[in-house]
């Protein structure tokens, strides 16, 4: 058999840039590359020296389509640091603004970014032609998660209220209020989104992944828990680095995390969902009983649809915080910069995020690591690619092309923030 | 619907995608706007990926790399307008906190095998290599202003985008001065108007995501800080954020620094 060779210069409806190069020679799959040339951005490296409180604008920079994700792991992991904990209803504002992110990233993804590739599209204004109100609702259910980013945080990219501590501003208990009737519409929009998206047909693809999430109990993971995963990992946040590393391999500007001793694994909604099934709202949950979807989910194709769910658990979520919200005494709790080293993460909507810092004195970061979700999923991907491919070979070629994109998009990179994690060396 | 819709192309270099993804975030008047221009180009958004030319060119990211000086000459002769959008392609951006470090130095402590990796010592605008239609300020850019300069260029007008400061829009939203009420540290004097005056609506000193106006007094504003009782270390850094390397900032960052 004669050797072909797949490459996809420019991937399409991902966050970053990056391209897929596989070979298949004598009926076998070789060089598999999930090839990532967006430029190295050094983050860690300019936190250096910065004070505390600039670290939550500052790490939302890496990152305009998930900032809240940044902003959260950074605040967790710097109150872990001076030995602060929040609670109450600062702790339910900020599970709030992240269902804003959850909604609005999960929806662009479903409808935007992935959804073509099932119906047969380029885009989602090719989709608006054929199917205008389709279309026209999945936005305005993106836009209510906007909508909730904004009233929270002031603006839907990069927000500016949320602080070490809580937040500038508390939001008004009647602001709040105004949502709740969106939120409602949404919630119905959401489930329909859904069930469009559990008609679509999945390719038969399963893998025995390692699932990593956050998990505690008593709530589907955002802010903080414990690390758990589906060999049966069960850690201290601050334990990560002892069980996971990551590797730069030649091909790529980021860097691939593996866990030590076993190899690739897996985060973002299939781990969380998989981990954390009992913990989903009702409906959500009794809305993934119906489709059958029930853990462990181990089709990545099927990502689309978790997450589909995941924003119904979202707009269920939301409005639950706001129908038993009583503001807190203060928008923050003071905060007293001290030397130390803190440890945070929190689940973005792409899988978890890490961070840790180190802390002189006064407050300054002496050091920082950044462990984004795409970095963790890149060695997965590129396993998927491969296991694809060879499952498929007789596949046309256009079609295979097409598939393996999709099956990169399953796992909503954000190249961006794989490119971002630069560790820095202790002085 | 016009016979011949304006083909419209949006490239990205070093940046986070936040610019880019305001044109997805105006959820309200996206298919309006599809339906108006020709989204020739847009990977983030589409797989149709069609060659240039093209009308107008939205740029995000700033120059990084020896390729990204390659490709933007590329780009620019490929747009009959090249539209910069956000801090990273109009100031450099926070990549342009490298400026002041050296680059080679961190590249070979941080990946195993620097000779993979390829990078300029200096983040810098576009504005630098080509030549730059309009400028739209910001990170992020207000996706309502973006939205304005599409209108504006559809209709062959000039985009109406105000080079005032922060303060204009504090005052029309009728905030009270926080320097002066609460001597809270706050940039707004020198910044570009833009965001609505945010960060003052939420209490606190605004930050200077937009970059320095026309004509600031960053020098007295400096000053000002200092009668805060800001350190000068804190002021330097105040001025070394987002817009790192815009000329007003770079030079009090630099005058504070030590």
């Amino acid at each position: 058999m004669k050797s072909r060779v797949i490459k996809v210069e420019t991937l399409a409806r991902v966050e970053g840039e990056g391209g897929v190069f596989l070979k298949i020679s004598d009926g076998k799959v070789g060089e598999t590359r999930l090839r990532i040339y967006e430029p190295p951005r050094f983050f860690e490296a300019f936190l250096r020296g910065r004070r505390y409180y600039e670290v939550p604008d500052i790490t939302a920079r890496i990152c305009g389509i998930c900032p809240v994700a940044y902003q959260m792991s950074a605040v967790h992991a710097i109150e872990d640091a001076f030995g602060v904990k929040i609670d109450g209803p600062l702790r339910d504002l900020r599970r709030l603004i992240y269902c804003g992110e959850w909604i609005e990233s999960h929806v662009l993804h479903v409808a935007m970014l992935h959804a073509p590739d099932f119906l047969g599209y380029d885009d989602a204004i090719a989709m608006a032609k054929d199917q205008p109100e389709r279309v026209m609702k999945a936005l305005k259910l993106k836009k209510i998660g906007n909508d909730l980013v904004v009233m929270l945080g002031g603006r839907e990219i990069h927000p500016i209220n949320v602080c070490v501590g809580g937040f500038y501003k508390l939001p008004r208990k009647a602001e709040l209020i105004k949502l709740l009737d969106p939120l409602k519409w949404g919630l119905d929009a959401a489930v329909e989104l859904a069930e469009v998206a559990a008609t679509l047909e999945f390719p038969d693809f399963t893998h025995e992944y390692e699932f990593v999430s956050l998990s505690q109990p008593g709530e589907y993971p955002f802010n903080g828990g414990r690390i758990v995963s589906s060999r049966g990992l069960d850690l201290a946040i601050k334990e990560y680095e002892f069980y996971f590393e990551e590797r730069h391999i030649p091909h790529s500007n980021a860097l691939h995390s593996v866990e030590k001793g076993f190899g690739p694994y897996h985060v973002g909604p299939l781990a969380r969902f998989n981990l954390n099934f009992g913990k989903l709202t009702p409906r959500a949950q009794e809305l993934a009983k119906e489709f059958g979807l029930l853990p462990a989910v181990k089709n990545p194709f099927k990502s689309i649809l978790v997450r589909g769910i995941e924003t119904v658990f979202a707009y269920e979520e939301a409005i639950r915080i706001i129908e038993s919200y009583t503001p807190p005494d203060s928008p923050n709790v003071k905060v007293e910069p001290r030397k130390g080293i803190g440890f945070g993460a929190s689940e973005a909507p792409r899988g978890m995020l890490y961070h840790r810092y180190r802390f002189g004195d006064d407050g300054t970061v002496r050091d920082a690591k950044i462990v984004p979700p795409t970095s963790q999923n890149l060695a997965t991907i590129e396993q998927d690619l491969r296991n694809f491919a060879t499952a498929n070979l007789e596949m046309d070629r256009e079609l295979l092309t097409l598939k393996l994109e999709q099956a990169v998009r399953n796992y909503d990179p954000c190249i961006s923030c794989a490119t971002h994690f630069v560790t820095v060396v202790d002085e | 619907m016009p016979a011949k819709r304006p083909r419209l192309a949006v490239f990205k270099f070093s940046s986070c995608d936040g610019c880019q993804l305001s044109l997805l975030d105006v959820e309200d008047e996206l298919l309006a706007v599809a339906a108006l221009v020709d989204i020739a180009y847009f990977p983030e958004a589409s797989r149709r990926m069609l060659k240039g030319p093209y009308d107008v060119g939205l740029v995000e990211g700033s120059i990084t790399t020896p390729h990204e000086v390659e490709r933007i000459r590329f780009i620019r002769k490929a747009c009959r307008v090249l539209i910069t959008i956000g801090a990273c392609a109009t100031a450099g951006g926070i990549q342009a906190l490298r400026n002041w470090r050296d680059v080679k130095e961190f590249t070979r402590l941080v990946y195993a095998s620097p000779e993979h990796i390829s990078t300029l010592d200096r983040s810098m605008p576009i504005g630098s290599y080509v030549r730059v239609d309009f400028e739209l300020r910001g990170c992020p850019i207000n996706k309502f202003q973006l939205l304005e300069v599409v209108n504006a260029l559809l209709n062959k007008r000039k985009p109406v985008i105000p080079a005032h400061s922060v303060c204009m829009e504090c005052k029309s939203r009728g905030n009270v001065c926080l320097m002066v009420a609460q001597e809270t540290p706050c940039l707004g004097p020198v910044t570009h108007a833009g965001c609505g005056a945010l960060c003052p609506s939420f209490n606190r000193g605004c930050y200077g995501c937009f970059g320095p106006m026309e004509n600031p007094n960053s020098v007295s504003m400096a000053k000002q800080f200092v009668r805060l009782g800001v350190s000068r270390p804190d002021i330097s850094l105040a001025f070394r954020k987002f817009n790192a390397y815009a000329e007003s900032f770079r030079k009090e960052s630099e005058a504070y620094e030590k």
